[in-house]
């Protein structure tokens, strides 16, 4: 689904991401480690295409084809979703209206999906406008529900979530990626669907995110350089345990 | 670089490029026989000739009343001619909150008035349907002159659409209007007006407000086409306790407008309060967007909001002032000016929009103030107006 090869780049003359390679099959989700810094951000955002990150080297390919230099919103329409970790407020635009406009046309009941994330009373606020951590993420999930991406991007989904929240959030990303039990009805298009198509990445320098959705790799960026591919919770148990640092030495080792 | 200190400055219009209306207009005995072309301007700026869901329809058409039909208990609307015929204290209020020699265009109104429309509603009369006039131009090269009375009794409550327009876009002309506004105790009066006027017209528009105690007066003013010079600076006296003024204002300036447009809230009373928003956009022309805010006693509050994006190169000049006098005003001002942050376009384009979509969305939600106290029909109107002003400007 995506393809990462030997991916260099800069903001500015600052090289932030180092000859990166990374697989995610179609299907697969994927966790990206790493501390704050490191560049996950930088990866997410230059994968979407967004400007400011200039790509010095190396190319991504999404279903096959070369997206290294597409406008935004073509990769957005080939099936990438992203969910930011500080998306900007557009003063004047309401939610519901933001959400039907990640539809693009296509039918939807968005009361139904604010009631599964628990927003509907948001949903005649301007977009973002004066939200707290988590009901960023809820918005951005909700707007990823409408979207229907086939590779969904996140970015922390559990920053600045409470302990209360969190359960929840899990569930909407589950249910995003068709991995969780609870679907609504109209992100149903076929309930006999044998193969699950939804791939993602979902960066996290807690991994506490990994307590509520299941996950088929792990990696560790770390300083721009990709340097770990591991069973996620494994690489999480490391990092649990003994910190980043050494997490990365045993990567040199 | 465009100077706004020399296009289109008042003192520099000469009235005498101006001649006076020639002719006068027939009457309109039958409102929904009005030729397509003629209905579709006024509704362009909010004026309905199915009379749907209004209290009460003024037109004037240059200097002619051609129009005036007011059928809702507790309300009155007639030119100011016949007011003036019918109610001897009327006078009592012609030029009190305004002096002729203010300028050269109060001046000239005072010398030759013709016409304008009086609404009066009576002590506790709640009008819920909205009352519309409209002051149209068709006479090319010509003044329309006009002085204008609205006065809400005691308790009463209106609901008033302004709409304002030439008979076609190329036309010149210039349109000075005089108006005085008296909102006594505990009324409330929703005052909306809309300019279509065209690249060539000037506007020279006088108002002032003057406001009793617990009285409101929310006044929205909306001038998305072009026009060749418009200055308005309506002053509103806020002169009893608790006494309430709202003013937003949705500008765009395309090619070559010059816009100066303002509000002044003087706070005289404890409790008053006043909020100015303004909204603007230039895309080529110039805007001047002005606020003033005059605290003199302890207890009045008052916020100013200015935001202005520039699309295509031209003026957005924000000028919000704050005057206070006494310790214990509280009185706050907020004002931005630049062009669309490239965040939101990505933000937008990530969710599939391409690059016009995305900035044509952010312009409408720019734009939509929350215009409060319009009916429906009209927010949707005023809606429509701002996407096709959108498209246009892209
Ligand atoms: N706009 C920017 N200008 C300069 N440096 C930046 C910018 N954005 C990010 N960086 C730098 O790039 C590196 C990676 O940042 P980021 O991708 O946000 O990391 P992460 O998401 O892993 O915390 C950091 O050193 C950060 O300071
Ligand atoms: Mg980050």
């Amino acid at each position: 689904m995506l393809q990462i090869e030997d991916l260099v780049v800069k903001i500015g003359d600052k090289t932030i991401l180092d000859r990166i390679n990374m697989e995610i099959p179609e299907g697969e989700t994927h966790i990206l480690f790493g501390p704050n810094g490191s560049g996950k951000t930088s990866l997410m955002m230059t994968i979407m295409g967004f400007s400011g990150y200039t790509v010095a080297g190396g190319r991504i390919l999404f279903k096959g084809e070369d997206i290294t230099h597409m406008p935004v919103h073509e990769r957005a329409r080939m099936g990438i979703g992203v969910s930011f970790q500080r998306p900007p407020t557009i003063a004047g635009l309401k939610t519901k209206d933001m959400v039907t406009l990640c539809s693009r046309g296509r039918e939807l009941d968005i009361e139904e999906l604010a009631d599964r994330v628990n927003f509907t009373q948001f949903l005649d606020r301007d977009v973002n406008h004066n939200f707290s951590g988590g009901e960023i993420k809820r918005s951005e999930l909700l707007q990823l529900m409408a979207q229907q991406p086939e590779l969904v991007l996140l970015d922390e989904p559990e920053s600045g979530v409470d302990l209360e929240n969190i359960v929840l959030l899990g569930d909407i990303v589950n249910m995003l990626l068709e991995r969780g039990v609870k679907c609504p009805r109209s992100l149903t298009p076929n309930p006999h669907r044998k193969r699950r198509t939804k791939s993602a990445l979902v960066i996290t320098h807690t991994g506490h995110i990994l307590d509520y959705i299941t996950a088929d790799r792990g990696q560790v960026l770390h300083n721009g350089h990709l340097c770990c591919v591991k069973n996620a919770r494994e690489i999480l148990k490391w990092i649990r345990e003994y910190g980043y640092e050494e997490c990365v030495r045993c990567e040199i080792v | 670089m465009r100077d706004s200190v020399n296009k289109g400055k008042p003192g520099d219009l000469d009235l005498e490029k101006y001649k006076p209306v020639s002719g006068s207009h027939d009457y309109i005995e039958d409102l929904s026989r009005v030729g397509t072309n003629e209905s579709q301007r006024w509704l362009n700026v909010g004026i309905d000739v199915s009379e749907n869901n209004r209290a009460a329809t003024f037109i004037q058409k240059d200097n002619s009343v051609v129009y005036s039909c007011a059928k809702t208990e507790g309300l009155e609307m007639m030119s100011i001619g016949d007011a003036l015929k019918k109610h001897d204290w009327l006078e009592g209020y012609m030029w009190q909150l305004l002096s002729p020699d203010k300028d050269q265009f109060t001046s000239r109104s005072n010398q030759m008035p013709y016409n304008g429309y009086f609404i009066h509603s009576a002590p506790g009369a709640k009008i819920t349907r909205p009352i519309q006039s409209c002051l149209y131009m068709a006479e090319e090269g010509s003044i329309q002159n006009i002085h204008n009375i609205i006065i809400a009794e005691e308790d009463s409550e209106m609901h008033i659409i302004t709409g304002c327009a030439s008979a076609h876009h190329g036309m010149s002309g210039l349109h000075l209007g005089v108006s005085e506004f008296y909102v006594k105790k505990g009324a409330v009066v929703h005052f909306t007006m809309i300019h279509d006027w065209g690249e060539k017209a000037d506007v020279r528009p006088r108002t002032a407000v003057h406001v009793e105690e617990g009285g409101v007066i929310v006044s929205n003013y909306i001038s998305l086409h072009p026009v060749g010079s418009l200055e308005m600076y309506p002053k509103t006296i806020l002169d009893g306790e608790g006494a309430v003024a709202r003013f937003n204002s949705i500008l765009v300036a395309t090619n070559d407008s010059w816009l100066d447009v303002g509000s002044r809230v003087l706070l005289n009373e404890p409790g008053t309060r006043a909020e100015i928003i303004s909204r603007g956009i230039t895309a080529g022309g110039t805007i001047i967007a002005r606020g003033e805010m005059v605290g003199k006693v302890a207890g009045c509050k008052g916020h100013l909001e200015c935001k202005g994006l520039i699309l295509n190169e031209g003026l957005m000049h924000a000028i919000p002032e704050l005057k206070g006098y006494v310790p214990g005003v509280d009185m706050s001002h907020e004002a931005a000016v630049g062009k669309i942050d490239q965040r939101e376009i990505e933000y937008l384009m990530a969710r599939g929009l391409d690059e016009d979509e995305a900035v044509s969305t952010i312009v409408r939600g720019f734009l939509s103030v929350n215009i409060e106290g319009l009916p429906p029909a009209l927010a949707a109107e005023i809606d429509r107006a701002v996407t096709e002003t959108q498209e246009d400007m892209m």
